[in-house]
């Protein structure tokens, strides 16, 4: 009995209690990254915004979720009710899912797997299934085309990003999250006798595949300028036409999650994850968890940014993108680096 | 612990493979077939394989699945008019069951009693996962002895997709398309003309 406690009960508690940090910041977190983007979507577009609830409106988003709790659940009846009543479950389930091996600071994460990477593409890789179930499920025409072509945008995307993941792999020469990040800490800038900075992060050496990783994870997000499932002037609400309530809010919430995922993979593939601007005192005292969450954040406010100011794309112009330029792209990044992390010997 | 963890996947991936052939809907019968993948990916990860229990959801549950899915969802499959001649075939259908059973049971047979008897991966000396991680004992073994075999399986693979690629490609002409790369090159010197009209004589 005392080794069950002892090798069971005590590490599952502690592994339940950190799941339940990590979900409680990523909740709280994801409710002012929502205010966040529509504060910003306001303010380039010259309006305030919300204002009303709270200081500065900065308890809107916990009215939308009361709101949303509190409406009325709609189940169409001619619809495949366990489908339905699953496929937001599964999106909001999936996305969260994939914080669990995801490293915010060094030596903070619930599960240091090695394979981390491939469990956070692999997982978000079943977040498709949410879609496309709940635009199957609900039986109405326009929800099942909009999943079709959310589903089809998301599976196209995948595989440039998997590639450039494929690059960036190549050069930390590891799939430990946390490993890649202590890959960026020597780099460009130290070979040419700088201290330890942001000239040593992969995003340098590697500038077009993190620009392709930035665009297709707007793309494979569902978000503006590729938001056309969801276009939300004309298309009312995409796959989601048929949700209400409850399960409306965990398919917003898995996409908002998504984002937030898609911000902290760039952060941790291209801009050193918690490593510090420029390895120097005063920089270097600034805790990691907080470097981490700033450039984050800097990552979803270009994110939000180009959302505001780029118009959307045309559905073949984005399959063309998709396929024609970053499969091509992202494929010759993957024999340049490798033949050149091969000849130059910077291969360990 | 690992006992009940194998026993819960296992019943969960024999139920779901049952109701891939029973379900009503073909819809339903693919997501459980997805149901099936994801919890034989939870064997493989007991088992010690984590990275192909990674690659089977990537592949088959990420990719192969969603396509399986869309194909289903657009064709009006009616399970209940193909379940007509469900016994007429099932001995056919039990007779190939039977046979894949049978030699899958001859080689992993073949392994426990005699290993080494047979070449192939069961005469490999099996690496001590402790110093080697699963990617580097994958590749240790995929790009060295069996580089042949894995060249010869992906020419195989680019040769379906270039059959698939001919049986759909139609040149459709007078369709106007959209040439990126022209518009790109356009500039106002070459796309506009400036006329400097006089008031009232027009153009």
């Amino acid at each position: 009995m005392d080794m069950f406690i002892t090798t069971y009960l005590v590490p599952g508690l502690w592994i339940v209690f950190q799941s339940v940090l990590m979900l409680v910041c990523l909740l709280l977190v994801t409710a002012y990254i929502l205010y966040a983007d529509r504060k910003i979507f306001a303010a380039v577009q010259m309006r305030r915004g919300p204002n009303v609830v709270g200081p500065w409106g900065l308890l809107q988003s916990f009215a939308d979720l009361l709101k949303f709790v509190l409406k009325e659940p709609i189940i169409p009846a001619t619809s495949s009710k366990a489908v339905f009543i699953v496929a937001p479950i599964i999106s909001a389930v999936m996305a969260m899912s994939t914080f669990a091996v995801l490293p915010v600071a060094e030596g903070w994460v619930v599960a240091d797997v090695n394979l981390g990477i491939l469990f956070i593409f692999a997982v978000s890789s079943l977040e498709v299934y949410g879609i496309i179930m709940g635009g199957w499920a609900s039986n109405s025409k326009y929800a099942f085309l909009a999943s079709l072509r959310s589903a089809a945008q998301m599976v196209s995307y995948e595989v440039s990003m998997g590639f450039i993941i494929i690059v960036v792999l190549l050069c930390a020469g590891t799939l430990n999250m946390t490993g890649i990040v202590n890959s960026q800490a020597n780099g460009l800038g130290t070979m040419m006798g700088l201290p330890p900075s942001f000239l040593d992060w992969y995003w340098l050496p590697l500038f077009p595949a993190f620009i392709m990783f930035f665009i297709s994870a707007i793309a494979e997000t569902n978000r503006p300028p590729f938001d056309l499932p969801e276009a939300e002037s004309e298309l009312v609400a995409g796959h989601m036409v048929e949700y209400s309530s409850t399960m409306f809010l965990l398919f917003f919430l898995g996409e908002f999650v998504a984002i937030i995922l898609m911000s902290c993979l760039v952060t941790i593939l291209f801009l050193g994850g918690w490593l510090p601007l420029i390895d120097v005192p005063v920089l270097n005292w600034v805790p990691d968890i907080v470097w981490f969450t700033l450039k984050a954040f800097f990552v979803f406010f270009c994110m939000a940014m180009v959302r505001a100011f780029v118009p959307r794309y045309r559905y073949d112009q984005l399959m063309r993108l998709g396929w024609k330029v970053f499969l091509p792209l992202s494929l010759a990044m993957v024999v340049i680096v490798a033949a050149v992390l091969q000849y130059t010997g910077w291969a360990s | 612990m690992t006992a009940i963890f194998f026993y819960l996947f296992a019943t969960i991936t024999v139920a779901s493979a049952f109701m891939v052939i029973s379900a009503r809907n073909p819809v339903h019968a693919v997501l459980f077939l997805i149901l099936a993948f994801v919890n034989s990916a939870g064997l493989f990860m007991l088992n010690g394989a984590e990275f192909l229990a990674l690659l089977l959801i990537v592949v088959y549950v990420g990719a192969v699945a969603v396509l399986f899915l869309f194909v289903v969802m657009m064709l009006d499959v009616d399970f209940v008019e193909l379940r007509e001649g469900f016994l007429q075939y099932l001995p056919v259908g039990a007779l190939v069951g039977f046979i894949v059973m049978a030699e899958l049971l001859m080689v992993l047979g073949t392994w426990v009693f005699a290993p080494g008897a047979i070449g192939g991966i069961a005469a490999e000396p099996i690496p001590n996962m402790a110093d080697v991680s699963n990617i580097e004992a994958i590749g240790n073994i995929l790009y060295t002895k069996y580089i042949f075999f894995f060249q010869v399986a992906g020419l195989i693979l680019l040769v379906a997709m270039i059959g698939a690629i001919v049986l759909t490609l139609h040149h459709r002409p007078n369709v106007r398309r959209q040439n990126i790369n022209d518009q790109i090159a356009r500039n106002p010197e070459t796309a506009i003309e400036i006329k400097k009209v006089e008031s009232g004589k027009g153009v």
